[in-house]
């Protein structure tokens, strides 16, 4: 049996590991399109910050961890699926064949449609490359704008601060993480930020960014602003006479609505994510993501996908969507390569959609239907001068969705409440009453 | 033979020398706040429940650790924190379905029960017998993990 898995991410090599314990003697290839080692971007924040070195974001660190379950590690881009052949081509014109595929592809990060956005001092947050280009060029003192204040944008904006950058968040949307948090805890995250010195602007979109352009008054020296990261890309070239064309300074402008540019040395883009179909695109049925079934497998009955690429099953809506999360890319890669191996059971009972950020230290998790449900009933209780928040979502009598703000203890239990779907009974209204007795109503409920 | 932590709540009396020992195990202080254990109040039943990890086989905190942060203690089948590979995401308290993996700000690392390395303090502290370590088979444990199966989301096949 030959497997092949594309995709190096968390959701890959779980996936191979788990065929490895099922099929010893299968043939196992697990390709990763990147010049790196298999590794986890959710480590990323953590290495901007130098908590760890690029070593400490590798998956499975330990040494010939691949080797040793004769797992085929290929750094290779694959250009092409042909479902009919079971074929796929590779960057280096070879061409592979399979008896079953996984696609483990991952996103990628999407930039807005406007002026400025393919210019060197423009970044994602989404790869090591990227972190590396961010570790050069947000360094203390320099001028940063963060597009987007979403999930990674909030994770990285600690990351940053700490690097001691001059940061400012812009974010289209009327609140932070407004995906994720609710109205009351995503306004109370702006609050909190802004009382750190980070400048954060909502409801305010980025109309395009340029290179600022000066006349360099005398020939051969450098501009007094240069040093942003954008002229150690690009060396600005000398001016030769007075009437020359300006030339770049190094720095960025950023137009904004409704609000004065702003001039920095660095703008990364955290604006979005999509599911990376490109080798599904009119072979495989496709939506946002890749659709699968509950064996996670494809419109192609022996190509699965797994992880943030794949519309799986949620648990709290039991429709399929992108979730986007490790846990969910975790859960994924492991069932997958069960129904890859013959598994009889292994069924997706749908996944449950969580968060949990710590944006500079006041930290906010959601789970689930956070938003409520029609007809459901919530439970809200703040202690906003303290930014502390807990608001729960019921539909009768079981919880369906939370976020938590400046919560850290036992948080893990809404999840359990929420996918065990406990009857609270008499506990409902006690949680109706006081939401943070969350503990104690599980407690009550689970345990004789 | 594995063992188990046991936590019989009828017999709990709510003294919290389970914490106070816990807390002085792990962190040197006598501080209820840092225990792994957690002993909860309910005022209408006069009743105590004292709570900790069951080191589940499902091991959700440990899947989820996306830095391979989280091992199992081959001696005692503890689901242990490696600190200096912990970088404090926290994704595994969220993934802990029954809330035992918690965030610990003052190290920027997350705490869970190690069962002490085999030697759990807060069973040896308990003065009622409330909290015992025994033989895994005979806790009941089954009941804690037949509910887990409830929200997993695989079946090995
Ligand atoms: C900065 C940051 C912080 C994050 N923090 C969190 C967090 O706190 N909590 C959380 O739940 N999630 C977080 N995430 C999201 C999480 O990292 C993803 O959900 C997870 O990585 C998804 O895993 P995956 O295996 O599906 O895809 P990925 O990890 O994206 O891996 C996809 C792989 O496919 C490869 N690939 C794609 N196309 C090809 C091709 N054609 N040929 C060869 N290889 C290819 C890529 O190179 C990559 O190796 C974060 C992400 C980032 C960037």
């Amino acid at each position: 049996m030959k497997h092949i898995i594309i995709g190096t991410g968390p959701a890959g090599v779980v996936a191979a590991e788990t065929l490895r314990k099922r099929q010893p003697e299968a043939d196992i290839t697990l390709i990763g399109g990147e010049p790196e080692p298999p590794y986890s971007r959710m480590a990323i924040p953590y290495y901007l910050i130098g908590k760890v070195g690029e070593d400490g974001t590798h998956l499975r660190p330990a040494a010939q961890h691949f080797d040793h379950l004769k797992i085929h590690l290929l750094r290779q881009h694959v250009t092409r699926l042909d479902v009919a052949t079971k074929t796929l081509s590779l960057d280096n014109q070879q061409s592979l064949s399979f008896d079953k595929l996984l696609l483990a592809t991952g996103s990628y990060p999407t930039r807005p449609p406007i002026p400025g956005m393919d210019l060197a001092g423009v970044v994602n947050c989404w790869t090591l490359a990227d972190a590396r280009k961010i570790a050069a060029g947000a360094n203390k003192g320099d001028e940063v704008v963060l597009m987007g204040a979403g999930f990674i944008g909030c994770i990285i904006l600690e990351a940053l601060a700490l690097r001691g950058v001059k940061l400012t968040v812009v974010e289209m949307e009327d609140r932070m993480v407004p995906r994720m948090m609710d109205e009351k805890s995503g306004t109370l995250l702006k609050k909190w930020c802004e009382a750190k010195g980070v400048r954060v602007l909502t409801s305010t979109r980025v109309k395009g960014v340029s290179e600022e352009k000066i006349f360099a008054a005398p020939a051969n020296s450098a501009p007094a602003s240069s040093g942003g990261f954008f002229s150690r890309l690009f060396k600005p070239k000398p001016a030769v006479m007075a009437e020359a064309a300006p030339t770049p300074s190094g720095k960025l402008i950023v137009e904004l609505d409704g609000q004065a540019p702003l001039k920095v040395d660095l703008v990364i883009c955290a604006t979005g994510v999509r599911p990376n179909i490109d080798l599904a695109k009119g072979i495989l049925e496709t939506k946002h993501g890749i659709l699968v079934n509950e064996r996670l497998q494809t419109s192609a009955a022996d190509i699965y996908a797994a992880g943030d690429v794949a519309e799986g099953k949620d648990f709290s809506t039991g429709k399929y969507s992108v979730q986007a999360i490790q846990p969910t890319a975790v859960d994924h890669g492991a069932l997958a390569a069960i129904n890859m191996t013959g598994g009889h059971n292994a069924l997706n009972r749908g996944t449950i959609n969580m968060n949990v950020l710590d944006t500079m230290g006041l930290i906010s998790s959601s789970f689930g239907l956070w938003q409520g449900i029609d007809g459901g009933e919530s439970a809200t209780l703040e202690d906003l001068n303290r930014y502390k928040y807990i608001n729960l979502q019921f539909q009768d009598d079981y919880l369906v969705g939370a976020n938590t703000l400046g919560m850290t203890q036992h948080i893990g239990v809404l999840r359990g409440l929420i996918q065990s779907r406990t009857r609270l009974g008499a506990w409902k209204q006690k949680l109706m009453h006081d939401p943070t007795r969350i503990m104690e109503a599980y407690l009550a409920r689970n345990t004789g | 033979m594995l063992k188990s932590l046991y936590i019989n709540p009828e017999k709990c009396t709510g003294c919290l020398q389970c914490e106070m020992a816990c807390s002085y195990e792990l962190e040197q202080v006598f501080n209820p706040a840092h225990s792994r254990i957690k002993v909860f109040t309910f005022h209408d039943a006069g009743r105590f429940v004292p709570y900790t990890c069951t080191q589940c086989d499902e091991a959700w905190c440990l899947k989820a650790c996306p830095v391979e942060a989280i091992v199992i203690n081959a001696a005692t089948g503890a689901k242990e924190i490696l600190n200096d590979r912990c970088v404090g995401c926290k994704v595994c308290t969220i993934s802990c379905p029954f809330g035992t993996v918690n965030y610990n700000s003052a190290s920027g690392k997350v705490i869970k029960c190690d069962l002490c390395g085999g030697n759990p303090q807060c069973a040896s502290a308990c003065p009622t017998g409330a909290i015992t370590y025994i033989d895994s088979d005979a806790t009941g444990l089954e009941r804690m993990r037949n509910w887990a199966e409830k929200i997993n989301t695989q079946y090995a096949a």
